[in-house]
């Protein structure tokens, strides 16, 4: 390598070689966390999405489904994040939902 | 008890037969009776790295299909007369690759050899999976480039799940680190990822780090495992590698650029 290239060199450590890193770190840590799932997870995540529109409007992103290994046993995590109350659908409000029982 | 070590990377084109070929002689060159085969079936190109094309006669399919025995199948290296190479078929698709035949294969080869290299195609399809399947070891052989390294951590995926082992609930496959085709220069200049970068984003053990070389072109086009090249850097960093997995502790080389004299840095060289 010549002198130029030491000058060259000196340029801010935005190297593609740094860029090339974050960028696989990324993706390699979301395929891994991908790898041991079951494929039915998005079907199923559409199938809720369904079942929940029926009642309550919720936005596409609103529903997660994660599977997690715990030890021995593995752990299907749902969550659902409901609308705030002005944006809920009309029919059943959810907050008329829970009527004492007797 | 034999052992069996699959070179693989998901990638085409890293130094999977490269690596095959200079690993497989460098075990023989230790004195080990070793074979390497060939599972790339249909894309035979083992044969050539180690200069033995035109010896081929019948190949790993003919004798899954018992159309030939394995001492037909086998050829004897030249140079090396405890190391034979199994070569694949050239006309026929990796379907004709069973189970079954691999396996009845592999042991038989066991009864005889200490080490069987097999050399994995690229991909993820049967040729790769079989080649992987019965694996003790794993050299995983992966370039300082993002698709490559992509690839070598799905390849650990399907290892740590899709292989004899896992299935069987076996300890798991010992799985190494080989870096290709590295440039220290590039490196420094920011313009390659680093040996660190590559571990730490596939946290795996390192057998070795191979310079990008001249010697290894000029190794395939004379049919010669890069290995049996004393002189040349990357059949130095192999030797290393085998002795590195034979279990001696041997310092890395080949990371760090050469020092150069004062003349060459100013004006390159």
């Amino acid at each position: 390598m010549g002198l130029l290239d030491y000058f060259r060199s000196r340029t801010p450590n935005t190297s593609s070689a740094s860029v090339a890193k974050e960028r696989l770190q990324i993706l390699v840590a979301h395929e891994r966390s991908e790898r041991n799932k079951p494929d039915y997870l998005p079907r199923l995540q559409r199938d809720l999405l369904e079942v929940v529109r029926r009642y309550v409007h919720v936005d596409d992103n609103a529903i997660t489904v994660t599977m997690e290994e715990d030890g021995t046993h593995e752990v299907l995590e749902l969550n659902i994040v409901l609308p705030e109350e002005a944006a809920a659908a009309p029919k059943p409000k959810p907050r008329q939902r829970s009527h004492p029982r007797r | 008890m034999s052992r069996i070590i699959v070179v693989t990377s998901g990638k085409g084109g890293v130094g999977k037969t490269t690596t095959s070929a200079a690993f497989a002689m460098g075990l023989a060159m230790k004195g080990y009776k070793t074979a390497v085969i060939d599972f790339d079936v249909g894309l035979r190109n083992l044969d050539l790295i180690m200069g033995c094309e035109r010896r081929v006669v019948y190949d790993f399919v003919n004798v899954i299909n018992g159309e030939a025995t394995l001492n037909q199948a086998l050829i004897r290296d030249k140079r090396r007369d405890n190391l034979s190479i199994l070569p694949a078929s050239q006309t026929r698709d990796k379907e004709s690759l069973t189970q079954e035949g691999v396996e009845r294969v592999l042991n038989e080869l066991s009864e005889t050899f200490e080490y069987i290299v097999c050399d994995s195609p690229a991909g993820i399809e049967r040729g790769a999976t079989l080649a992987m399947y019965f694996a003790d070891d794993a050299i995983v052989v992966t370039n300082p480039e993002v698709s490559s390294v992509r690839d070598s951590d799905r390849m650990l995926g399907i290892l740590a799940s899709k292989s004899r082992r896992a299935e069987q609930g076996l300890e798991p496959i010992k799985e190494y680190l080989l870096l290709t085709r590295y440039s220290p220069e590039r490196v420094r200049l920011g313009e390659m990822l680093s040996v660190a970068d590559v571990q730490d984003i596939l946290s795996l053990h390192l057998l070795g780090v191979i310079p990008e070389s001249k010697s290894v072109l000029s190794a395939s086009n004379s049919g010669t495992p890069v290995t049996l090249d004393e002189k040349s850097d990357a059949g130095q960093a192999y030797r290393d590698v085998v002795r590195r997995y034979l279990g001696e502790r041997v310092p890395h080389r080949f990371v760090e650029e050469e020092k150069k004299g004062l003349f060459s840095r100013l004006f390159g060289g």
